[in-house]
């Protein structure tokens, strides 16, 4: 008999399914792909196969051009893959279209997590917990200095920031997938109702995401807007773009940027942000614990980010985790 | 407190000077006293509070947090205050509301080692994550938000709109929380009398000569000697050594202190007698012999006795109760001549005038010179006064061409602040012998300036890329970069294995085209010494 879990095997470049011969998030091209969510470090291009959500797939046929070995899958669906693998798709939270990936084969159960948050989030179906033997999970802010405010204060934070200098713009800078839709549907919530400018990258997400049924109010480009017409707004540009040539067509912007690292003073100084908003798309410190806790899976697997804290805390409290040293999955200082 | 530590945030999270002095101006006008006064201390590094150290904060976080725990986010968030303040477990409850800054400073002010722990926990307990970050970085004494102690004292003059210059000769004669300054400028009450106090006053500086010429018929030129620039100040019978920031640094140098009898404020370079390197003016130790000194408390008969120290008299500012700062230079220097043999010709000297026909000639001698106490060459227009800060046209620096290695990069470290995220700090080594033949690299120094923003971002690349092993925050590297390191002079050293210390190294230039293999040797380096 098999050893317990051989049949999943953490490898530099992906988790690999032996007995499907899949690869979950593969950094490389290979013929059968599980994909969690959309972001490029995830969803990567020219696989034979792509099983992910009809969002996520949308998403990839918008990066990629190709909807060549698409095969959808709802959140709660399960398929059978070859060997005897049964794999089922649940809401991670994180952005339009993510999900974790229940994978089941010999009476044991394991759950990728790909990247989640506990948070709400109006653009996408929240976190859920499911209970499974070997949990996998993220660790982007892995450290416990990461406690993320709560969203309204953000907010309420630009909102005042817009109100006191009526002649300038904010400029917040925010990944072109997910962050952006989520800090313009925030705002929505928070009542801001005049239009949003966006840089010329974020356009065709934000409109993909209106196809999905986000609302995102008035968004007008800023190539189409004259100066003045941005006094007192809100511009959303990739970060790349905050301090690039692009932002002098800006009546005298106001850097801003909406990211969990901005919760360290050093690195919101390093970007040259003036209004730093910390908002993540991923779990914080006390969402990972919590989430190890209520899933509470025989073992925890931590991946990509931090994970020497994870790992300590989990020592700590006596439960059983180990370290997987995946490649591509980077740091990401715009997330 | 909330106020302060809101003001601290905008400041982390402002670039622009400007926007910088509107800040703190407008927090001086709007904040009443006391708490204004103790801000701008904290703000100037005027304040101590010997009793909490970094030490203290991570022993107080040890008993609250996992080692293992603090250690990782201490390492990636490159600031023990701010860990702590992100970290500090904070209660449901305050125990009590949140302190003035006149409070905080009260109370840290009263703790001793003895109870540290308990009080400084308790104030911790009154506040959010950013009051105790305002209150670490002030109970540490280095704000490190942008703001130099020249920048919070000329926007205490734009607040109340008076001269800096006047600000900073009032600075020294009224300890924090400066409330008869405030008086002063805010009030217009009469300005605190100075004259019976041995005062700082500011310095006057020099900009880089860079592709200039003068002419020597309006430039006099002299020797920039290697030790440190000091202001020595004799008046109401006391006298006080600062140095080239405003530092007190009187309890440093005694000897200086009790050398000096004579109602006077005098600018020199102080040095310390050792191996003949003085050239013809003889005496002067390098800096390496004055490093030894520097920094200290407390100073050992031992030390005074192998290495003295003596002032190399530049100008005099202030004679009997005369303030000659309007004067011309030519003026102050016949006066600086006249007044030497009233001093102890053990502690002081005079810096020579290079005799020197035209520029060419200057730059001739300067070639020449091989004194290790040498560090260029100060060209002071003749007729001008004793002005405070840079002013451009008055005095010239032109340092001597530093020296040129190539050096091979061996570690990398993670900065702090701003650069946390960067691996900044570079050690590099030369070979032991020919590395065709099996030769190894030594470490021979270590940088971290020299290289631009974009450089940096290039070199914290290539260490990602290029690690072959890690320990904690430092990265070792495979050895494939090459440095045109610079440095002002080397020196042997018993700490480094080479047997080796630069002084000054910096990076010059990046090598990236050039194979390791050509690095410079051990020997070559060993050539340049002259201890």
């Amino acid at each position: 008999m098999p050893a317990n879990f051989s049949w999943i095997r953490p490898e530099p470049w992906g988790i690999h399914v032996v007995p499907a011969d899949c690869w979950i998030d593969p950094a490389r091209e290979v013929p059968h792909a599980l994909v969690t969510h959309g972001h490029a470090d995830h969803a990567r291009g020219g696989h034979g196969q792509t099983v992910a959500t009809p969002a996520t797939l949308a998403i990839m046929e918008l990066r990629y051009n190709t909807r060549e070995g698409a095969v959808p899958v709802e959140y709660g669906e399960t398929i059978r893959l070859p060997g005897g693998v049964d794999a089922t798709y649940l809401p991670a939270g994180h952005v339009l279209g993510s999900a974790q990936i229940l994978l089941e084969h010999a009476g044991e159960r394991v759950i990728v997590t790909g990247d989640y948050k506990r948070r709400h989030d109006p653009t996408c179906p929240p976190f859920q917990v499911t209970p499974c033997d070997i949990f996998i999970t993220e660790a982007t802010f892995g450290l416990p200095v990461f406690t993320h405010p709560p969203i309204e204060g953000e907010m309420a934070k630009l909102l005042q920031r817009l109100a006191d200098q009526p002649d300038r713009c904010v400029l917040v800078g925010a990944y072109a997938l997910g962050k952006a839709q989520r800090v313009i549907a925030e705002l929505r919530r928070a009542g801001h109702d005049r239009p949003v400018f966006l840089h010329g990258a974020l356009e065709r997400m934000c409109r993909l995401y209106e196809d999905w049924g986000i609302d995102l109010g008035e968004l007008r480009l800023v190539s189409d807007a004259k100066k003045d017409e941005m006094h007192g707004a809100v511009v959303m540009a990739p970060p790349s773009a905050l301090n690039d040539r692009w932002s002098r067509r800006l009546p005298d912007p106001v850097t801003s940027m909406a990211s969990g690292w901005m919760m360290v003073r050093q690195r919101a100084r390093q970007r040259g942000v003036e209004l730093p908003l910390i908002i993540s798309d991923h779990a914080d410190w006390p969402e990972l614990i919590a989430t190890i806790q209520e899933v509470n899976p025989q073992e925890s697997w931590i991946t990509h980010g931090r994970e020497e804290a994870l790992l300590r805390w989990c020592e700590l409290h006596q439960r059983k985790a180990r370290a997987l040293a995946l490649v591509g999955y980077d740091e990401d200082e715009d997330d | 407190m909330e106020e302060f530590a809101a003001l601290i945030d905008s400041l982390v999270y402002t670039t622009s000077r400007n926007a910088k002095l509107q800040l703190v101006a407008d927090y001086l006008r709007r904040t009443p006293d006391p708490d204004r006064g103790w801000a701008l201390a904290a703000l100037t590094e005027g304040l101590d509070f010997p009793a909490v150290k970094s030490s203290t904060i991570r022993n107080l976080l040890h008993d609250r947090v996992d080692p293992v725990l603090w250690t990782l986010s201490r390492d990636f968030v490159g600031d023990t205050a701010e860990t702590a303040s992100l970290l500090w477990p904070q209660p449901h409850m305050p125990p009590a509301p949140p302190p003035t800054v006149s409070e905080a400073v009260a109370l840290l002010a009263e703790m001793t080692r003895a109870t540290v722990s308990v009080k400084l926990a308790q104030l911790l307990d009154r506040l959010d994550a950013d009051g105790r970050y305002a209150l670490l970085k002030m109970a540490t004494g280095a704000m490190r938000v942008g703001v130099s102690a020249r920048l919070a004292k000329t926007a205490f003059a734009q607040a109340f709109d008076v001269s800096v210059e006047e600000v900073e000769e009032y600075w020294h004669a009224i300890p924090a929380p400066y409330t008869a300054l405030f008086d002063w400028a805010a009030n217009g009450a009469a300005p605190p009398d100075t004259a019976a106090l041995p005062l700082f006053r500011p310095f006057m500086l020099a900009h880089p000569l860079e592709e200039l010429e003068v002419d020597l018929l309006d430039y006099v030129a002299e020797w920039k000697w290697d030790g440190i620039r000091v202001q020595l100040a004799h008046a109401g019978g006391e006298t006080r050594l600062y140095s080239r920031g405003g530092e007190d640094i009187t309890g440093t140098f005694p000897e200086m202190a009790e050398a000096l009898t004579i109602p006077a404020v005098l600018d020199g370079e102080l040095l310390v007698r050792g191996a003949h390197q003085g050239g013809e003016e003889g005496g002067a130790a390098s800096f390496n012999a004055l490093q030894q000194r520097l920094g200290r408390k407390v100073v050992s008969a031992k030390m005074l006795a192998e290495a003295p120290a003596f002032v190399r008299l530049y100008d005099v500012l202030q004679l009997d109760g005369e303030d000659l700062r309007e004067r011309p230079w030519t003026e102050r220097r016949a006066a600086l001549e006249a007044l030497l043999p009233r001093l102890p010709a053990d502690r002081f000297d005079i810096s020579a005038v290079i005799a020197a026909n035209h520029f060419a000639h200057l730059a001739t001698i300067r070639e020449g010179t091989r004194d290790d106490a040498i560090e260029g060459v100060m060209l002071k227009k003749r007729d001008s006064p004793y002005v405070a800060g840079r002013r451009t046209g008055l005095w010239y620096k032109w340092k001597r061409d530093p020296l040129l290695v190539d050096c091979v990069l061996m570690y990398a470290q993670r900065g702090s602040g701003r650069r946390a995220s960067f691996y900044s700090d570079y050690t590099f080594g030369c070979w032991d012998g020919d590395p065709d033949e099996g030769a190894e690299l030594l470490p021979v120094g270590k940088a971290y300036s020299g290289f631009t923003d974009e450089e940096l971002k290039k070199l914290d690349k290539h260490v990602r890329q290029h690690t072959v092993k890690r320990f904690g925050p430092v990265r070792e590297t495979d050895r494939s970069l090459v440095f045109e390191v610079a440095f002002d002079s080397i020196h042997v050293s018993k700490r480094h294995k080479s047997g080796l210390a630069m002084r000054f190294p910096r990076i010059h230039r990046i090598r990236w085209d050039k194979p390791v293999h050509e690095a410079d040797r051990i020997a070559a380096l060993q050539a340049l010494v002259r201890d």
